[in-house]
């Protein structure tokens, strides 16, 4: 995968006989043991692996999961729920699963956010940051549709909701939302095709997620200068060095994901769900998954039409929009440096957006009534701004700080600093030291 | 050296908790903390609470709400022997068939059976109950969750706050009182600021002192009344909570000595190379 010259020799007759006949130890060699990644890559870099193990944790338990669950309306509340009570270990599997989703995103948003901070998303890796849009994608489908799957009431409610959205749509609008549904309203028909749905999806994520990393060993990573990397004395070998580092993050992450399973499973979950689905009574406050609400509030905050656009539609239209927004992010960035660490206003803005951005999934969990939905608008009017005026104009007129020549220097020049003040290396403060 | 990091760790927390939440306006009086013994990371569930938690719902609760997820067999878990559970089922007559002839009957309940539901369908509930079905119980401790409001809902990450469900039905069940004055009472509700979806409901208030009696010396007051039917339905709720928080502790002691592990050896691997 890493393209060029291959380091795998086999050192026995029947590697040997293997390799000539199909290399996959020498692939698997070649991409995580002697694949060379920048030496100063700090724990924002660990998530890709976090992610690729949370993926197989979702994958795995999921799949449990559908050995007990029954995709009837009648059936599925109370399939869960014997999950839960009947099935020898079934609440930990089901709590890992529900509480993985949220893992899973949790990942995934810092995975973003340290592109956007580092400019990983630039040339030449623009195919890489859009396939990792498509997986964030697939992953906000999955992840709606096993909402559903357990039929309390917000899973019913929100995919009345959003499957509503698509009737917004001039002309196909009605019919796409029927195909959806199966039918005129959420019923069987919905669960059924949802069920199957959300178990199809995760492995279009694995193939997408093949691509991605394809993708990834032919540039080669960034890393937090965003120079490219220029000698070998940049880098290091996969093995051991990206592998323990990447161990280490996961087993802190897994320690965090324990902690929500073990000690407080429904706390990122909504009461509503442990209510059987009622097609007769509306939840006072119909409300998504944490990870949905900045875009929710995007959803919400156009309440007046523009033009020809009605608000319905132009809510619709800002909610996919602020996703769609991020497929184009390579080529609205027109900064000629990579790294955030180079560029002060970018680097300011970059935090402005990220806590709008949080600020956004708080006004999402709230009414739209008040002075919430001018904070809405103004918020939503900042999330597009940073990406359609901050990103292309700051690239013109900002002056980046200086930028080392390689990565190796910048290393060196970083230790000269901090090395007087702690001789031995990572003992005063592990947590800064990459 | 990582501000991204650092921002990011500070900036997590807020965005981890970003969590749904229920309308602002109700209850009127949000429910008052309780202390319980299975909150924690080493909570447990007392038994002979438990178990007067069971009689509370049987005397107190059982003729207008189900019970309908959890089986008898299950209740060995209050510290009944076998015996005690099939004599307790035995109690309860429940319908089976059809038999050879086509016909349903009842039979005394078994241990593998689960506590039936007092009306035949939501629908007779409805009608028995001036329109409002009284819902079924099972879950009722995870399906009832106070907004907590910013900033408790983070604290409640760290304090791990898991007990609203509990606290809300003690709240519920000791809040009942005299509407004030000038309040719009509709026939056939009861005045409770503690009430999650507005200012009244169609419940009466169900326990009075002394309308229970216990045989192990607890105060038989509407207070140790409501504690104990609380407890017993986050029981109902949760029933492997102990086992939960117990594999927990050993997965979280797994994970930090084989973390301190992992991070020496990085620190061994890393050793020699500036990064």
């Amino acid at each position: 995968m890493s393209g060029g010259h291959s380091t795998y020799s086999p050192k026995t007759g029947i590697g040997r006989w293997f390799d000539a006949r199909l290399p996959l130890p020498r692939l698997v060699h070649d991409s995580f043991v002697s694949y060379p990644v920048p030496r100063n890559l700090n724990y924002a870099y660990t998530f890709g692996g976090i992610l690729s193990l949370m993926l197989v944790v979702q994958i795995v338990t999921g799949i449990v999961l559908a050995m007990h669950y029954a995709a009837s309306t009648e059936l599925a509340f109370d399939s869960v729920e014997k999950i839960m009570r009947d099935v020898n270990s079934g609440w930990l599997i089901r709590y890992l699963h529900a509480n993985g989703a949220s893992m899973f995103f949790i990942a995934v948003y810092i995975h973003i956010f340290r592109g956007l901070y580092y400019g990983s998303y630039k040339a030449p890796r623009e195919l890489l940051w859009i396939l990792g849009v498509i997986i964030y994608l697939l992953m906000m489908a999955t992840a709606f549709m096993g909402y559903v799957l357990p039929w309390g009431q917000m899973s019913f409610w929100g995919a009345t909701v959003i499957t509503g959205f698509f009737t917004a749509i001039p002309l196909v609008g009605e019919w796409i939302q029927t195909l959806l549904l199966g039918g005129f309203a959420v019923d069987n028909p919905t669960l059924n095709r949802f069920f199957s749905l959300h178990y199809l999806l995760p492995f279009m994520i694995a193939g997408v997620v093949v691509l991605h990393v394809w993708a990834l060993h032919v540039t080669g990573q960034t890393n937090p200068t965003g120079i490219e990397v220029k000698s070998k004395t940049d880098t290091v070998a996969f093995t051991p060095y990206a592998t323990i580092k990447d161990g280490f993050a996961m087993i802190v992450f897994l320690a965090m994901f324990a902690y929500f399973v073990f000690y407080i499973p429904n706390y990122l979950g909504h009461a509503d769900n442990y209510i059987p689905a009622d097609p007769l009574k509306t939840p006072a406050h119909i409300v998504p998954e944490w990870y949905f609400l900045p875009f929710y509030a995007i959803l919400r905050a156009i309440t007046f039409n523009i033009g020809p656009i009605d608000s319905k539609l132009g809510g619709v239209l800002a909610m996919f929009g602020a996703i769609a927004v991020l497929f184009f992010v390579p080529w609205l960035d027109t900064s000629k440096v990579r790294s955030a660490v180079y560029r002060p206003w970018y680097k300011l803005f970059f935090w402005l957006f990220l806590v709008n951005a949080v600020f956004l999934g708080w006004l999402g969990s709230r009414p739209a009534e008040g002075w919430y939905i001018p904070a809405m608008q103004v918020s939503t009017l900042f999330y597009f701004a940073f990406f359609l005026v901050v990103m292309p104009i700051l690239g013109l007129i900002e002056t980046p700080r200086r930028l080392p020549n390689s990565i190796t220097e910048a290393v060196l020049e970083k230790n000269k600093g901090s090395g007087t003040a702690h001789p031995t290396g990572a003992t005063a403060s592990p947590e800064t030291k990459g | 050296m990582n501000s991204f990091i650092k921002g990011f760790a500070a900036l997590g927390i807020a965005l981890g908790a970003a969590h749904a939440v229920q309308a602002a306006e109700y209850p009127l009086v949000k429910p008052v903390e309780q202390d319980w013994s299975f909150a924690g990371p080493f909570g447990t569930y007392e038994r002979s609470q438990l178990q007067r938690g069971l009689k509370v719902y049987r005397e107190g609760c059982a003729a207008c709400h189900g019970l309908e997820r959890v089986s008898f067999r299950t209740l060995e878990a209050l510290g009944y022997s076998e015996a005690q559970v099939r004599a307790l089922a035995a109690e309860y007559e429940v319908e089976d068939g059809p038999d050879s002839s086509g016909e349903m009957f009842t039979r005394p309940a078994i241990p593998s059976d689960h506590f039936p539901s007092p009306f035949p369908n939501a629908a007779a509930a409805a009608a028995a109950n001036n329109g409002a079905a009284p819902p079924d119980l099972s879950l009722i401790a995870k399906a009832r969750a106070v907004e907590r409001g910013f900033p408790t809902f983070v604290f409640d990450i760290f304090t791990q706050y898991a007990e609203s469900g509990p606290d809300y039905i003690y709240s519920l069940l000791t809040g009942y009182q005299d509407a004030p004055e000038g309040y719009n009472q509709q026939p056939g509700t009861y005045y409770n600021p503690h009430f999650i979806a507005g200012t009244s409901l169609s419940m009466p208030d169900p326990i009075s002192d002394g309308q229970i009696t216990y045989d192990d010396g607890a105060p038989e007051t509407q207070d140790q009344y409501a504690h104990d039917v609380a407890a017993f339905l986050m029981w109902t709720a949760e029933p492997h909570l102990e086992a939960r928080k117990r594999m927990g502790f050993n997965v979280m002691i797994f994970l930090v000595l084989f973390g301190g592990l992992v991070y020496l050896t990085k620190r061994k691997v890393w050793g020699g190379v500036d990064h």
